[in-house]
């Protein structure tokens, strides 16, 4: 374990004094060539890696507007540099959104403007040396790309981007990420992020099956690699063994069953999560994407559906189409793709979800807006569906639960402190001083209304609080699914939590 | 020195054009691959419109932010608005009843222009955090633009200047048709600016003005799983790679 303080409650929430340097560093674990060439990069520093660097630069400013007119529209104002998680944590000025742009725009003047070309100390232009690299390096892989500071942005400068496009870049003259790279391989072989390989998958599953049978007494199905079922069910591959993740997808499992909808996993995609968004690379982002199309196929499905997972869900719903597109063999009734979330919501919405809160009645919840779900992409037909539907389901599952700080939740929701690729032990220290917005306010909302559990449903946040709750003096498991609160209170038809609860065949019970 | 000035504001007048034009062309032709919108966005076109107006006209976003810089930005972008509106009567020959009209609380706007200004300058000197982030120009461009307020204050307010030679000038420049400019020191000055102003304009941080209406994240409509959304070099990989199809 890295030797770091936990950052202390803050008495008032202030914004802190900047520190200059406090996260300089060499930031985390450099790819080994072998991640790096299966993914297309070079695998090792270039001896023109000056050259590459802003060919690489150029090409993406031609390549992606969002990249081209951020470069050119910051005005310095400074609306972002106390929005970011990061920088509240650390108070290292290069956490500051706009700084960590800058850190690319001041190449970008250089090179590419005139004013930076002729006039750099005006414009505050620098040339590009292996330590701006190492700098970038650094620096850009302590931006989670969570998009909070572009809410606040008045040009809506989205620091994500420049992110994306900075990895993308280093990577191109061989400083890409170990964590990301090598999680992409491990989809590209085994099928998903933990490189879980389809028969311990299977057994999975096939335990999971045997327990609902025990616990419920009915049999709810988790199939893989099923054809003719009517979902292809997309999760990320935590959801087979972490905690609360797992419980999660006993959720899933049982509203499918409930609804009469048969569903399956696919071994060959057993990943929701999509790293490629990570790294910044389109072609790695539509590589994983295709899989799932080509799982849909295979497998005859007519729908799919995604499980709990926040930058999953957004290359699902703001990209798919996009990427692995059209998907005209698919059911054109349902959303494509669609989230569980909003299978839940209208299925209670309909009134075909029986519930019993009462099962919750020791819990007291919150919910973690995650910030890819918040701000990159929508539930249901209505904007801000991704706010509204998950507390619905929530408050559709049990009867207490309170909202955290405003400022701290739906579209200025804080970041877990471990997304974007950032959820490595390699950048413990990060992550556990990024998470303290997040922890401050969940603090107040236990002090001031008894909260004792907080949901998320992103697979990143649900991991990230498992180790981050208990540096801030919380329980470990007080961070649940969703998708666990519907599965404590769902009511299955037949099931012997009805029974138990109708007060019939008790007897037939006790029998057995 | 009218003939010097004279061209010197031509000159400035193409390349603001020029290079506002040349800039907006190319924010218009690199593609945006993905949908990015920032949400919740609007589902729409209009709602779209609607999200960029609030952006342009309140700053929106900046008051959710921050509300000192709001207030000194958003004053200083508003007077001189109004300012602007002021100066079209140099550049009329029968001005219309509203811009004469305006005139009356118009004058005003360059206090709250220089105000606004000021604000932003202290601001930017004694924040830390915005200090950190500030280059010499993002210095320059507020002393300049209070420069300009302060000259315009000192024409309007103590040292008049002859206003009929100043219309007749800037008319002549529209046929090319130069005249003679009255000579003021402040006079001068302000014109020296304004046309520096205009000439750095495509080549600075004040290409924020049609960036703000080219950002993906506000432009773009929320509508992806309705709308196949397909740029022109993704559409290559597109075509290479989408071939699996159902039998």
């Amino acid at each position: 374990m890295a030797d770091f303080e936990t950052p202390e409650f803050r008495e008032y929430p202030a914004v802190p004094l900047i520190k200059q340097d406090v996260m300089a560093g060499n930031g985390p674990f450099i790819s080994r060539a072998e991640f790096d060439t299966d993914l297309g990069y070079p695998g090792e520093l270039p001896a023109d890696w000056k050259e590459k660097t802003l060919e690489k630069m150029g090409d993406l400013l031609g390549r992606y507007r969002s990249l081209q007119v951020f470069m050119d529209s910051c005005i310095k104002c400074g609306a972002c540099t106390d929005k970011c998680h990061y920088f509240i944590g650390t108070s290292d000025p290069k956490n500051m959104p706009v700084a960590r742009q800058d850190l690319m725009r001041k190449v970008y003047r250089r090179y590419f403007t005139f004013a930076g070309k002729y006039f750099p100390k005006l414009v505050g232009a620098v040339d590009l040396t292996e330590d701006v690299l190492d700098e970038w390096y650094n620096y850009y892989h302590q931006c989670s790309e969570c998009r909070r500071c572009s809410v606040f942005c008045p040009m809506g400068i989205d620091t994500a981007e420049v992110t994306m496009a900075a990895r993308e870049i280093l990577a191109h003259v061989g400083k890409a990420q170990k964590y990301s790279n090598q999680i992409i391989q491990k989809v590209y072989k085994i099928g998903n992020n933990l490189g879980l390989p389809g028969k311990a998958l299977k057994g999975i599953l096939e335990d999971l099956e045997e327990e609902m049978e025990d616990e419920c007494g009915v049999p709810v199905k988790y199939n893989m690699d099923e054809v003719g079922c009517e979902v292809l069910l997309m999760t990320p591959s935590a959801d087979f063994f972490a905690e609360p993740h797992i419980d999660g997808l006993i959720g899933y499992g049982k509203v499918l069953h409930e609804l009469g909808i048969t569903w399956t996993v696919s071994s060959k995609a057993s990943e929701a999560a999509n790293f490629g968004l990570f790294i910044g690379s389109y072609e790695n982002i539509q590589k994983i994407s295709m899989r799932i199309r080509e799982a849909a196929i295979e497998l005859k499905v007519k729908r799919i559906i995604f499980g709990e997972c926040g930058h999953a869900w957004r290359v699902a719903y703001s990209f798919l189409n996009t990427l692995a597109g059209p998907f005209d063999f698919l059911d054109q009734n349902y959303p494509i793709p669609q989230h569980i979330l909003e299978v839940t919501y209208g299925a209670l919405q309909d009134g075909k979800l029986r519930m019993n809160k009462a099962e919750n009645d020791h819990l007291t919840m919150t919910f973690h807006d995650s910030c890819n779900v918040a701000r990159a992409s929508r539930m249901g037909d209505k904007p801000g569906g991704q706010f509204d539907i998950p507390r619905a389901v929530i408050e559709a599952s049990c009867n207490n639960y309170v909202d955290m700080d405003a400022d701290t939740i739906k579209d200025a929701t804080f970041c877990c402190g471990g997304g974007g690729g950032l959820l490595t032990d390699d950048l413990m220290e990060l992550r556990i001083k990024g998470a303290l917005p997040r922890m401050e306010a969940l603090k107040q909302v236990t002090e001031e209304s008894g909260v004792t559990n907080i949901a998320a449903i992103c697979a990143i946040c649900k991991s990230q609080f498992t180790k981050t709750l208990p540096y801030f003096g919380f329980e470990m498991d007080s961070i649940m699914s969703v998708h666990q609160l519907v599965s404590e209170a769902i009511v299955m038809t037949g099931s012997m939590q009805e029974k138990e609860l109708d007060g019939v065949d008790d007897e037939a019970e006790s029998d057995e | 020195m009218s003939a010097f000035y004279a061209l010197l504001l031509t000159v400035a007048f193409l390349v603001l054009i020029i290079g506002l034009t040349k800039k907006i062309i190319q924010y218009s032709r690199v593609p945006a691959p993905l949908k990015i919108p920032v949400t919740p966005a609007p589902l729409t076109k209009g709602g779209v419109a609607i999200r960029l107006a609030k952006e342009a006209i309140l700053f929106a976003a900046l008051f959710r932010s921050n509300k000192w810089t709001w207030l000194f930005g958003w004053m200083f972008h508003m007077s001189l608005f109004i300012v602007l509106l002021n100066h079209l009567r140099f550049f009329i020959t029968d001005v219309p009843l509203p811009l004469i009209l305006l005139q009356n609380v118009g004058e005003y706007a360059a206090f709250t222009m220089f105000i606004g200004l000021a604000g932003l300058l202290v601001r930017r000197m004694f924040v830390a955090r915005v200090k950190y982030i500030s280059a010499p120009s993002d210095y320059l461009w507020l002393i300049l633009l209070m420069v300009i307020a302060l000259t315009g204050i000192v024409m309007r307010f103590i040292s008049h200047t002859d206003i009929i030679a100043i219309k007749e000038f800037s008319l002549g420049l529209m046929s090319f048709n130069w005249q003679d400019l009255p000579t003021d020191f402040p006079l001068m000055v302000h014109l020296f600016l304004v046309a520096a102003l205009m000439i750095l304009l495509p080549f600075s941080k004040l290409l924020h003005i049609p960036g703000l209406f080219f950002a993906p994240t506000r432009n773009q409509v929320d509508n992806p799983r309705e709308v196949r959304h397909i740029s022109s070099w993704a559409a290559e990989l597109d075509a290479e790679k989408n071939k699996v199809q159902p039998k």
